[in-house]
């Protein structure tokens, strides 16, 4: 019998195979350390007298705590500045490359893997990031790890662990214009809910997931723990070594033919079989929002906000009652008309390239909304040196938004950018959990489309709003729209 | 680690579903460099609501976690683990969980047991009826009694046996150093390394 993707890749690097149900000993090819998960990991190696066994597979950077403004002072919070210095000390000691505040490759870590060319097809990576699935875009096997993992990853370069089940999630068709990656895996969660994907790896498949480029694969495997998959992965093909090629770390020469050659036969075998298949129709879907607490509490944005009574499970209506009473809004309501208090755009799920140059074609020469703030926070100090250098930092400050440094930012709150109690935001993070954002805050989660169409008209819109807009706009004039 | 066999305290009912990492502990907290001392960051944000369960008397002090399914979904933050046994929690029983915290907590010497949902339901009554009721959680037999009645709990069997020993992860995957050195020779060369720092092109 043929063979997945995913279990090619956990057969690559089996170094010692489980027996009588205990794990494989797998293999990890890529360590990304951030300041959060690593202090109590670092502390553990010393207190064991341990190595980091392979400095050469690991690079770190800061992202999580660093401020996106005046980031050449010293940071005001004393408890970050504390995680930032103890993660500089620990870097020093232990020989480990570290990308800082202020260096240009510095940023969200999910960023940086991708954009060092250390993240390829085939590669397993490992993070103390439950966001790290971002990487199976260029179909590595990657996952997020608690803290004892990142210290016993760092001591033996492996990980015990029980092979996955793999899940299928096929969509077929072509998006239509104003629908975007985000969109699918919004679709995607709030259809096998948030524990659905629990014990699987993810392969994202069909003629959609073929039509995105590299970054919306990133924005789809990013989101795949939101509906409780550790790792979500999409075969690599002609658009991911192109995306690939010539990156700084990336093989070169007669070792590139020689990984792509490898990379060639990762793909999904026809007659392998997933443990489990899911179907979704890409022409059908339309512009995503959530309107709960989890993920996966999400509807069309032409819907409403759904009656909790017309749940059938207990829970699943207990837990929408919960939703709507933090997000304080009523059965019924339609979505397109809740006003936000705040845009953001930015997170490891929307920050790259592609992200803010979609918004920006929104936005290009309009206004936000009056009261609205909007936050752009590249995901990487890279992302924005180029951003700059095509001159989209002028199209988001004309538009009377924020233009930030690279970093997590608002997508938790962790840093200073963060939502006052009972403030409602459009965000193209991943999670809208209670106070995610900052205690009190209410996120709706949407692509970067529907923040940008947002931000313009002050309450949750897609560009197909902004596009009946200009049309009612030319009515009222008497112009052809 | 200290060995695990069986738990007695407290059964703590959290009638809730889909308690992300997020609730359980807020990332404030997470800015922290040590691990311990996370007792009053256990679900900070419902603590400050009188009525919550863990303000309750017979709750206060923690005990044997019963909660509703998808507990500790999210994020990967081990602080969760960290808070909850901090706080007094030995373990923690629903139908379903996130996984990374799953595995965390069996790292940590929580002990994390899969019920069903009829036994859920079952545990929280006995808290209904009988405030403070005590529960043993038994992991040599894998069995969970309250209230008279005993409920098996699954846990897979690595986990249990790591538990029931009190072994230390790394110390284990260190006994196979030889392996880990004779893949790490076969590894094909082009792999990419993160030192020394390529400036390529961009």
């Amino acid at each position: 019998m043929g063979r997945t993707l995913a279990e090619k890749v956990w057969d690559d690097h089996v170094v010692v195979k489980g027996e009588d149900g205990a794990p494989d000993l797998i293999y990890i090819d890529l360590h990304l350390v951030h300041e959060v998960t690593s202090p109590q990991a670092f502390d553990g190696l010393r207190q064991a007298g341990r190595q980091l066994r392979r400095v050469d597979l690991t690079v770190a950077t800061e992202d999580h705590n660093t401020p996106t403004l005046d980031i050449d002072k010293p940071i005001q919070d004393p408890t970050s500045r504390k995680q930032i210095e103890t993660l500089r000390a620990n870097a020093a000691e232990f020989g480990v490359r570290l990308h800082s505040l202020g260096d240009a490759e510095q940023g969200i870590v999910h960023l940086v893997g991708p954009q060092l060319g250390l993240t390829l097809p085939g590669v397993t990576v490992v993070c103390g990031d439950s966001h790290t699935s971002t990487h199976g875009a260029f179909g590595a096997m990657a996952f997020g790890i608690g803290t004892s993992e990142v210290e016993h990853v760092m001591a033996t370069q492996t990980l015990p662990l029980k092979p996955f089940k793999t899940m299928a999630i096929t969509v077929e068709g072509e998006l239509r214009p104003g629908v975007t990656a985000k969109d699918i895996i919004l679709a995607v969660i709030a259809k096998i809910g948030t524990g659905g994907g629990a014990g699987y790896v993810f392969e994202y498949r069909g003629s959609a997931i073929r039509a995105l480029s590299i970054e919306g694969r990133m924005t789809i495997c990013n989101m795949s723990i939101e509906a409780g998959a550790r790792a979500g992965m999409v075969a690599p093909d002609e658009t991911t070594f192109a995306y690939v090629k010539d990156k700084p770390h990336a093989p070169k020469g007669a070792d590139w033919d020689a990984a792509v050659e490898h990379w060639k036969t990762l793909p999904t075998d026809d007659d392998a079989v997933f443990d489990a298949e899911v179907f979704i129709d890409a022409s059908e879907l339309e512009p995503f929002v959530t309107w709960g607490t989890n993920p996966g509490q999400g509807a069309s944005l032409s819907a409403s906000v759904p009656d909790p009574a017309s749940f059938a499970d207990p829970t699943e209506r207990a837990a929408a009652e919960r939703a709507l009473e933090y997000m304080d809004l009523e059965p019924g309501r339609p979505l397109k008309t809740i006003p936000v208090d705040t845009v953001f755009i930015g997170s490891c799920t929307n920050s790259r390239m592609e992200d803010l140059t979609a918004a920006a074609d929104i936005i290009r020469g309009k206004q936000k909304a009056e009261g609205v703030r909007v936050l752009v926070v590249p995901g990487s100090a890279r992302v924005r040196l180029e951003a700059e250098a095509a001159g989209l930092d002028k199209v988001f400050t004309d538009f009377g938004a924020e233009w930030r440094f690279a970093g997590c930012s608002m997508c938790l709150g962790m840093n200073p950018d963060q939502l006052a109690p009972g403030e409602r935001c459009a965000s193209t993070s991943n999670r809208n959990f209670e106070g995610r954002q900052g205690k009190g805050g209410r996120t709706h989660l949407v692509s970067p489309l529907v923040a940008a169409a947002t931000a313009i008209r002050g309450t949750l819109s897609s560009p197909w709003d902004l596009a009946q807009d200009a049309e009612v706009a030319a009515f009222a004039t008497g112009e052809d729209a | 680690m200290e060995k695990i066999s069986t738990l007695t305290g407290p059964l703590v009912p959290l009638e809730r579903s889909n308690v992300d990492t997020d609730q359980i502990i807020p990332a404030v907290f997470l800015k922290r460099v040590t691990k311990t001392g996370y007792d009053d960051a256990l679900f900070h944000s419902w603590r400050q609501d009188p009525e919550f369960v863990l303000n309750q008397e017979p709750y206060k002090h923690g005990g044997v976690l019963v909660v509703g399914h998808d507990f500790g979904t999210g994020s990967s933050r081990e602080h969760a683990v960290w808070a909850l046994r901090d706080f007094g929690f030995t373990a923690v029983l629903g139908p379903r969980f996130g996984e990374i915290f799953r595995g965390n907590a069996g790292k940590q010497g929580l002990l994390v047991g899969q019920i069903s949902d009829e036994a859920k339901e079952a545990l929280w009554a006995v808290a209904r009826a009988n405030p403070g009721a005590e529960i043993t959680v038994d992991l040599e037999t894998r069995t969970a009694t309250a209230g008279g009645v005993a409920h098996d709990f699954q846990i897979d069997d690595y986990t249990r046996w790591r538990l029931l020993e009190g072994l230390d992860d790394i110390a284990l995957t260190l006994r196979d150093e030889d392996a880990i050195a004779a893949f790490e020779a076969k590894r094909p060369s082009w792999l990419p390394q993160t030192l020394p720092v390529e400036r390529g092109a961009q």
